[in-house]
């Protein structure tokens, strides 16, 4: 199984090794709300801190949502061309299958948190080594639950132009409601009733937690509400995978 | 080889159920060739997605390669070997990465399965294309790459889902050597759908025809034949009249 795991997994990165760049351009997103959002807010942080310590691990849970969530996009060309159903005719368990491409896609997330976070102590973000691991940690533990949901989404819809509507209507409210641009409670009462309906709301006060080296309830609840979704998305996920006809 | 009794499939589709296949019994012995004939849509591609698995019969039984369909699905896969309409490679993906990788999703050692893909490269006429990415082959390689994958672990059954769809005369005629050897040198047994009864004639040593998802017919090529010989026509028929005979109605749907 792990073996598995491995094989699928080297399999999937090697056209990324070939061509690297590719981790760059993911990055330019998340550096554009670094370079041309992120200096707007001033304020937020409060008497504790700038606004960076806020704004920057709300920006990693971002890229973490948006880099895996799109991640299914790279199985619909395989299902449609065979080689999805020729891996589902060797023995290779169902679950290395959905695992070793997740793994793939958390393995360059975390690489690209970690350059973004390089790029956000250029802006003044600070944190010491050991909370900026921990903050990795998080993001890849979420990064897993939204991979293996998006790849599940992917298998079931199996063409492009079912894929993408869905995944923007539902990353985007996600990413909206999790607090991740402005702090929610800034907001009108219903909706930030709203964002404590989303489980990422959670996930990001977690990290900012973290990466304020504050380890009590809330990063334990953005810990928590992470390992959940995760189990939550994995079993999805490998139902799907599992599922006859898929 | 394959002993299957009754399998049978039955979709939903929006309603209303579609029995694709209805109760076939097939028996194929080790070392045969055997071609799997129907017209489109007549329960081809399904039964053989529940003979490898990909599919579960809603009735019927079957052992395949020695294992049960039913309970054992991972013992049938680690035995046969498939190669479906589709392609299997990553256009991504280099062609000696894939094949490698194949043979190590099936369990041989990255020693091996290298071994293994170098000598599959030589004898499928794919020398030299191992660094080249998948997408740049032209079809007859990429089918040729496709089987060396469905063979890299050895199985001692093959599938092959219309394997020659698609390619020029030549390729045709040197993909069928590639599949005799496959029987003649290693022995395996192989069961491959087509749509071309040429196909079916020049390689097959049994014909089964499915239409309407029953089989209607089974046996060698020339027993078919005699079957339907008109001792009012001086010409011998071929395999055509045969398929016309037992099915009325033409194959080659350009629909396929």
């Amino acid at each position: 199984m792990i073996r598995e795991t491995r094989l699928v997994f080297v399999r999937a990165l090697r056209p990324m090794l070939r061509n690297p760049t590719v981790i760059v351009f993911g990055l330019s997103q998340p550096l554009l709300y670094l370079v041309l959002f992120g200096p707007l807010l001033g304020s937020v942080g409060g008497a504790s801190g700038s606004s960076w310590q806020w704004f920057v691990p709300g920006l990693l849970v971002q890229l973490s949502l948006f880099g895996t969530a799109y991640a299914g996009f790279s199985l619909i060309p395989e299902i449609r061309s065979g080689v999805v159903e020729r891996m589902r005719v060797t023995p290779v368990s169902r679950t290395a299958l959905l695992f070793g491409r997740v793994l793939k896609d958390v393995l360059v997330l975390v690489v690209q948190a970690a350059l973004l976070t390089a790029a956000a102590t250029l802006f003044g973000f600070r944190a010491s080594v050991w909370v900026v691991l921990l903050g990795l940690v998080l993001i890849g533990v979420l990064g897993v639950a939204v991979g293996a949901a998006s790849y599940a989404l992917a298998l079931k819809l199996r063409q492009e132009y079912a894929f993408a509507p869905v995944l923007a209507s539902t990353v985007i409210p996600l990413m909206l409601l999790s607090g991740v641009l402005l702090p929610m409670d800034r907001g009108p009462g219903w909706l930030y009733g709203l964002s404590r309906a989303n489980p990422l709301a959670y996930v990001v006060e977690g990290e900012r937690a973290l990466m304020a080296a504050d380890l009590g309830g809330r990063a334990l609840t953005g810990g928590l509400v992470a390992v959940a979704l995760v189990a939550v998305c994995a079993s999805w996920g490998v139902r799907t995978f599992h599922r006859e006809n898929a | 080889m394959i002993k299957a009794r009754g399998l049978a499939r039955r979709f939903q589709l929006k309603g209303s159920t579609v029995d694709a296949v209805r109760g076939v019994d097939l028996d194929v012995d080790a070392g045969e060739l055997v071609g799997f004939l129907g017209p489109n849509g007549a329960g081809k591609t399904t039964t053989l997605r529940m003979l490898t698995t990909l599919l579960r019969p809603t009735e019927g039984e079957a052992t395949v390669a020695g294992r049960d369909l039913r309970t054992d699905p991972a013992g049938v896969r680690r035995r046969i070997g498939y190669v479906a309409q589709g392609t299997g490679a990553g256009m991504d993906q280099r062609v000696g990465d894939e094949l490698v990788h194949q043979g190590e999703l099936y369990g041989l050692t990255s020693t091996k399965a290298r071994a293994k893909a170098g000598w599959l490269l030589d004898q499928l006429d794919l020398a030299g294309l191992a660094d080249r990415d998948a997408a740049s082959l032209s079809g007859g390689q990429r089918r040729r790459l496709d089987i060396a994958m469905g063979i890299v672990h050895e199985p001692a059954l093959l599938f092959l889902d219309e394997p020659s769809t698609g390619m020029d005369p030549q390729s045709r005629s040197n993909l069928w050597d590639h599949i005799r050897a496959l029987r003649d040198d290693l022995g395996a047994t192989v069961f491959l759908t087509t749509h071309y009864l040429d196909e079916a004639d020049a390689l097959c040593d049994r014909v089964l025809i499915i239409d309407n998802g029953r089989l209607v017919a089974q046996g060698t090529p020339d027993e078919l034949k005699n079957q339907v010989a008109d001792p009012a026509r001086p010409d011998r028929p071929t395999l055509d009249d045969v398929f016309l005979t037992l099915t009325g109605r033409a194959l080659r749907d350009p629909a396929a």
